[in-house]
C-alpha cells in the first residue's frame, strides 16, 4: 500500500513527486507514456509568466507568482537550463496602450516585481527587430524561459532519487475503493493500491476523475501550433514578446528558447480530440501572419521543426485544484493551462497541504537529495573538456553535431533515474537531434547507442511513445 | 520510333530510336548512346547494387556490384542470390561475392575494402 | 591540450576533403591533415552503395564506396598526410583549429593554410512545414540510405517519396529492391531535380509513377505513419483543394534539398554568399578569411561528385601555395547573375591569380530550351555559350578564358541566360 499515488508524470505529477519527496512516504507516480514530460509538458511555449496575467484573487495569480519563483530556485538547484529574460506586451494602438496599463496595474497587485510601461523608442532600444509601429509596450523583468522537458524530468530524477518510484507506461485505466479507505489504481503493469491519490493527468484528468466516480469538471483540450526556428533567428529577440490580448484572442508570441532558437506562436484552437497535436496549414499560416506584426524579419526559411501542444483548458476559469467533491482523498490537479508551467512548483507545494488537510502525516526524512549536475560538454571551457576527456573518452565523441552533444553526455542521460527508452527521450535530456538538421546525422548513432547501452536490437528501439517504431526489420528480410 | 531517355551518363540525352530502319539512334551525344538507345529496345541491361551481411567489419553490411549489366529481366533472381550470403571480414574491392550470375557470367563483387 | 604546426589542415574526410588533401601533397604541401568527424574515411559516399560516380574523372563508371575508395588509397599513398578520425572541429579561430576526440582530447592545431570541405546537410520536414501528424516513418532520403545500406535495416514496406531529388529517386529503387512498395514519388515543381537517368533507372524501371506539380498536404498517424494526402499545386505551388489523393503507406522519405553545412564556416566571420549558403569564394576558392579555402558542397550543392573532385583539387592546390607562401593578390572582379541565374561559383575573380582561364558554375532557375548564356563585362559581351537544355537540377559550367577576362574593362562580370535569337 501506497500512501500517495500520483497520475501523470508531466509538469504538475513531477513537482507534486518532487514535494512529496521530502517526506517519509511511500510515493508512486503512475505515467500512460514511456517518459516523463511527454504530454503538454513537451509541447508549450517554455515561458515563465511574470504573473500580470491572471485575475487577481485566482488561484492562477497566486500559483503564478509563488510558482516563478520556486523555478528561479529549483533550476539552479537541480542545474536546470532557465534564463531571465524578462517579458514585453506591445501596443501598437492607444487603445492597446489602455490594456497594457491595466496589465500593469494587475501586475503590480499579483505582487510582480518590477512591471513597468515603456514608451516606444524605450521598447525599439530594448528589441530593434521590432515592428516599429509599436507604441509602446509593458515591461516584466522576472519573466523567464525554461528548458520545459528537462525541469520536468530533473524534478521527477530528484524525486526518485528520493525514493518515489515512477511507472512509466502505466496508464491507468480503472480506479476502485478501498473498504478501508484508499484506492486501488488498475493499470496494464499491473495494480496499486494507495491511501491517497493526486490526479495530475492533464488532458485527461476528468476521464481519470470520472474513473474515482467524480464530476464537476470537464477538459475542452485547446491546440497550440509553433514554429521552431534555427539558431541563425535566435538573435531577432532577447525578450519575451507577447501581444495584447484582444477581443479576437491572445496574439501570439515570439521568443528566445534557453538553447538560442527562437520559438514562434502558438494559435489557440479547441479540438475535439485529446491527441490531436498534428499541424495544420491553416493555423501555421496564422501564426506567420501574428508573428509578423510584432517581428517582421522572421526568415521562415530557417524553420527546422513545427509542433503542436494540447493546452488542458477546463470548463472553469481558474486551476482546479481540490479535493474531489465525490472521491475523499483524491485530490484533482486539474485545468492547469497557461500559467501552469510557471506555477507548478508552487501546485506541488498546494497539492501536499491538501493531502495533510486529508490527513496524510508528513514527517521530513532526514536525508533529502535537492541537487543535480548535468555535463553540459559545449558550454565548459577548453580546459574542463580536456580534463573531461581524461576522465571518460565518450566525451570525446561528438554525436550531435549541430548542438555538439558528446556521446558521454547520452550514455549520461541514457542511465539516469528515469531512463529514456526513445531517440527522442534522449533528445529531451541531452538536446541530441534537436539542432538543424533534425537528427538527420545523429539520429542512427542515437539509436545504436541506445541499443547498445540497453542491451536491446536496433529494431527496438522507439522515436518517442509506444508504437513509434523505427525500423521494420533487417535488409532482405533478414535472409 | 521510340523516345528514350538515355541513362549512360548523367547528360540524359533524348533519344529516338527507329525500330523500322535498323533501330538508328538520333539524339544522342556521344557513340555510347547508340549502342544503349539498340540495347534498350532489344535487350536492357542494368547493372545492379546492394550489400550482403559481413561479420568483424566496420559495418555490419558490405555494398557489392554486379561487374558488368545484367538482362534488366533477370533483376529480382540475382537479388535472390545474395539471400543469405555472409561474409567475413577482411574483404577486398573487386572480391567476387557471387559468381556467374544466371548464367550470365557476370558475377557480383565487393565494392568496397572492409 | 595539445598543439601542432601543419602545412594544411583539410576539415572533412568526404570527397572534397580527400581530393583537397591529395592535391595540397601533390602540391609541395609537407605536412597534411585530414579531420574526419566520422570512424572512417570517404564521407557520404559510403552510403551511396548505387553505381554511376566517376564517369568524368576517372572514366568509368563506380559506386560511392569505390569512388571513395581510390582517393583513400592515395591519401594511404602519400606518406606524410595525417588522418585524424572520430574527430570533431569546434572551432576555427584565426587559423588555429580546435578540435576534439577520444583519444587526444581537445587539441589546437595551428596550419597555414585550412580547406573547409565538411560537405552539406538534407533539408528537413521543419524546414518546409509539411502539416499532419508526427508520427515515427518520416525519414530524410540520406538517413534512410545510412540505415539501409550501412546498418542493414529496413525503414518500411510501403513508401511514399516527397521531392524527386537524386537521393530520394536512388532511395526508391533501393527499397523496392530490398521488397518495398514504393507507392509515388512527389514533386513540388513541374520538373523534377534529379538526372534524367535516375528518373529512367530508378522510377520508370520500376513502374513508380512521379507526381510532378504535387506536394503532400497531410501526414496521418499518431504513432506511424498510416497515410499521406498528396494534391496538386497550382502555378504558385499552392495545393488545388479537391485534387487530394490518399496513399495508405507507413514511411515518408523527404528528398527536398540540400543545404551546405556551414556553421563553422560562420563561426569564424567568413563571409557567407545568401544564395549558395556557402562561403563567398575566388576564383582558386579561397575565402574571405586569407589562408582559409574551400571547395565542394559546402561551397554549394554539387550534382555530380566529378565535378566536387575538380573544384577540390583547384582548392587542394591553392592552399599548398598560399601554405608555400605564395598569396594570391590583385584586382578584384565580381561576378555577378543576370537574368534567369540564381548564383555563380566562384563570386569572385582576381584576373593576376588566373593562369589560362576560369570555370564558372551557376545554376538556372527554370527550365529552358535552346539558350545562350552570356558572359559580359561593363556593357561588353566577353564570350557567349549556347545551350539546348538548361535546367535548375543541372549545373552549368563555362569557362571564360583569360585573354577575353583580360579584355573586359568593368568591375564585375555578369552572367545571364537569354533565350537564342
Amino acid at each position: 500500500m501506497y500512501d500517495v499515488a500520483i497520475i501523470g508524470c508531466g509538469i504538475v505529477g513531477a513537482a507534486t513527486a518532487y514535494q512529496l519527496s521530502r517526506y517519509q512516504l511511500k510515493t508512486v507516480v503512475l505515467e500512460a507514456q514511456n517518459d516523463a514530460a511527454n504530454g503538454t509538458t513537451k509541447a508549450n511555449s517554455a515561458i515563465l509568466h511574470a504573473g500580470y496575467d491572471p485575475e487577481p484573487g485566482t488561484l492562477m495569480a497566486r500559483l503564478n507568482v509563488e510558482g516563478v519563483r520556486m523555478v528561479k530556485e529549483l533550476c539552479e538547484k537541480l542545474d536546470v537550463e532557465r534564463k531571465e529574460t524578462g517579458s514585453l506586451v506591445l501596443a501598437f494602438s492607444a487603445e492597446e496602450m489602455d490594456t497594457v496599463r491595466a496589465l500593469c496595474d494587475r501586475g503590480i497587485r499579483n505582487g510582480v516585481p518590477g512591471v513597468r510601461v515603456l514608451d516606444r523608442e524605450e521598447v525599439l532600444a530594448m528589441e530593434p527587430n521590432l515592428n516599429p509601429q509599436v507604441v509602446g509596450a509593458l515591461y516584466a523583468p522576472s519573466a523567464a524561459i525554461v528548458n520545459p522537458w528537462d525541469f520536468c524530468i530533473a524534478l521527477a530524477e530528484t524525486a526518485v532519487r528520493n525514493g518515489v518510484e515512477v511507472r512509466l507506461s502505466s496508464p491507468v485505466t480503472a480506479i476502485s475503493r478501498l473498504p478501508g479507505g484508499g484506492y486501488r489504481l488498475a493499470t496494464p503493469q499491473g495494480e496499486v493500491e494507495a491511501r491517497y491519490v493526486v490526479n495530475a493527468a492533464g488532458v485527461e484528468a476528468d476521464t481519470v476523475h470520472a474513473m474515482a466516480g467524480g464530476s464537476g469538471f470537464t477538459i475542452l483540450p485547446n491546440r497550440g501550433e509553433y514554429y521552431m526556428m534555427d539558431k541563425t533567428q535566435g538573435g531577432l529577440v532577447s525578450t519575451v514578446v507577447f501581444q495584447c490580448p484582444t477581443k479576437v484572442g491572445k496574439g501570439v508570441l515570439v521568443a528566445p528558447t534557453v538553447h538560442g532558437n527562437l520559438i514562434v506562436g502558438p494559435n489557440a484552437e479547441d479540438v475535439p480530440d485529446k491527441g490531436a497535436v498534428n499541424n495544420t496549414a491553416g493555423a501555421l499560416a496564422f501564426v506567420r501572419e501574428m508573428a509578423a506584426k510584432s517581428v517582421p524579419g522572421i526568415n521562415y526559411r530557417d524553420s527546422i521543426r513545427n509542433f503542436a501542444g494540447i493546452r488542458a483548458h477546463s470548463d472553469h476559469s481558474d486551476f482546479i485544484i481540490e479535493e474531489s467533491a465525490q472521491a475523499p482523498g483524491f485530490i484533482n490537479l486539474a485545468g492547469i493551462k497557461s500559467p501552469g508551467l510557471s506555477s507548478a512548483p508552487a501546485i506541488g507545494v498546494m497539492a501536499v497541504e491538501l493531502l495533510r488537510s486529508c490527513g496524510l502525516q508528513t514527517a521530513e526524512k532526514d536525508r533529502f537529495i535537492d541537487r543535480r549536475r548535468v555535463v553540459r560538454f559545449k558550454e565548459l571551457p577548453p580546459e574542463e573538456k580536456e580534463r573531461l576527456i581524461r576522465e571518460n573518452p565518450l566525451y570525446g565523441r561528438v554525436i550531435c553535431r549541430c548542438e555538439t552533444i558528446t556521446e558521454g553526455e547520452i550514455v549520461d542521460a541514457i542511465h539516469r533515474p528515469i531512463v529514456p527508452r526513445s531517440i527522442d527521450g534522449v533528445k529531451r535530456r541531452t538536446t541530441a537531434g534537436m539542432g538543424r538538421c533534425q537528427g538527420g546525422f545523429c539520429g542512427p548513432r542515437v539509436h545504436e547507442i541506445l541499443a547498445r547501452e540497453l542491451g536491446v536490437s536496433l529494431p527496438k528501439i522507439l522515436m518517442d511513445e509506444e508504437g513509434t517504431y523505427i525500423l521494420t526489420g533487417p535488409t532482405k528480410e533478414g535472409r | 520510333m521510340t523516345n528514350l531517355i538515355c541513362i549512360v551518363c548523367p547528360k540524359g540525352c533524348h533519344l529516338s530510336v527507329d525500330e523500322a530502319n535498323g533501330y538508328a539512334v538520333t539524339g544522342n551525344g556521344c557513340p555510347r548512346g547508340v549502342a544503349y538507345g539498340q540495347k534498350e529496345l532489344t535487350n536492357p541491361t542494368r547493372v545492379i547494387t546492394s550489400t550482403v551481411k559481413i561479420r568483424g567489419g566496420i559495418h555490419r553490411r558490405l555494398p557489392v556490384k554486379t561487374n558488368s549489366d545484367i538482362p534488366k529481366a533477370l533483376i529480382p533472381q540475382a537479388m535472390a542470390l545474395l539471400d543469405g550470403v555472409e561474409l567475413e571480414s577482411p574483404v577486398h574491392v573487386g572480391d567476387v561475392v557471387v559468381a556467374d550470375i544466371c548464367g550470365t557470367g557476370v558475377s557480383f563483387v565487393a565494392s568496397r575494402d572492409m | 591540450m595539445s598543439s601542432m604546426v601543419y602545412d594544411v589542415i583539410v576539415i572533412g574526410g568526404g570527397p572534397a576533403g580527400l581530393a583537397a588533401a591529395c592535391e595540397a601533397y601533390d602540391n609541395g604541401a609537407q605536412k597534411v591533415l585530414v579531420i574526419e568527424r566520422d570512424k572512417e574515411l570517404g564521407g557520404i559516399l559510403n552510403q551511396c552503395i548505387h553505381n554511376g560516380f566517376g564517369l568524368h574523372y576517372f572514366k568509368e563508371e563506380l559506386t560511392g564506396p569505390e569512388y571513395a575508395g581510390r582517393f583513400i588509397r592515395l591519401l594511404r599513398e602519400s606518406a606524410s598526410v595525417e588522418v585524424k578520425l572520430d574527430t570533431m572541429v569546434l572551432e576555427i579561430r584565426e587559423r588555429v583549429v580546435h578540435c576534439v576526440n577520444s583519444r587526444e582530447g581537445y587539441q589546437m592545431l595551428e596550419a597555414r593554410s585550412i580547406v573547409l570541405a565538411m560537405g552539406c546537410r538534407e533539408r528537413t520536414r521543419g524546414a518546409i512545414a509539411i502539416p499532419g501528424d508526427r508520427p515515427a516513418g518520416i525519414f530524410t532520403a540520406g538517413a534512410a540510405q545510412r540505415y539501409v545500406n550501412m546498418e542493414g535495416y529496413m525503414v518500411g514496406k510501403r513508401v511514399v517519396i516527397l521531392g524527386s531529388g537524386d537521393i530520394g529517386l536512388i532511395m526508391a529503387r533501393r527499397m523496392t529492391l530490398e521488397g518495398a512498395k514504393v507507392l509515388a514519388c512527389v514533386e513540388l515543381m513541374p520538373y523534377s531535380n534529379g538526372l534524367n537517368r535516375n528518373i529512367v533507372q530508378c522510377l520508370q524501371d520500376y513502374n513508380i509513377p512521379l507526381y510532378l506539380s504535387h506536394t503532400i498536404t497531410d501526414i496521418i498517424g499518431r504513432e506511424r505513419v498510416e497515410k499521406v494526402v498528396v494534391s496538386k499545386v497550382d502555378e504558385n505551388r499552392r495545393p488545388i483543394p479537391g485534387s487530394e489523393m490518399v496513399f495508405d503507406c507507413d514511411t515518408v522519405l523527404l528528398s527536398v534539398g540540400l543545404i551546405p553545412e556551414n556553421e563553422l564556416t560562420r563561426s569564424a566571420s567568413i563571409e557567407i554568399d545568401r544564395r549558395t549558403n556557402g562561403p563567398v569564394v575566388y576564383e582558386n576558392m579561397e575565402t574571405s578569411a586569407p589562408g582559409v579555402f574551400a571547395c565542394g558542397n559546402v561551397v554549394h550543392v554539387h550534382d555530380l561528385v566529378d565535378f566536387v573532385t575538380a573544384e577540390s583539387k583547384r582548392a587542394g592546390a591553392a592552399a599548398a601555395r598560399s601554405a608555400l607562401g605564395h598569396e594570391a593578390s590583385g584586382a578584384v572582379m565580381e561576378v555577378r547573375n543576370g537574368s534567369r541565374v540564381n548564383y555563380t561559383v566562384p563570386q569572385k575573380i582576381r584576373r593576376e591569380n588566373v593562369d589560362k582561364g576560369v570555370e564558372i558554375f551557376f545554376r538556372a532557375n527554370n527550365v529552358y530550351r535552346d539558350t545562350v548564356i552570356k558572359v559580359e563585362s561593363g556593357g561588353q559581351l566577353l564570350c557567349q555559350f549556347k545551350r539546348e537544355h538548361m535546367a535548375p537540377g543541372e549545373m552549368e559550367k563555362i569557362t571564360v578564358p583569360k585573354i577575353l577576362l583580360d579584355k573586359a574593362d568593368g568591375q564585375c562580370l555578369t552572367v545571364s541566360v537569354e533565350d537564342q535569337a
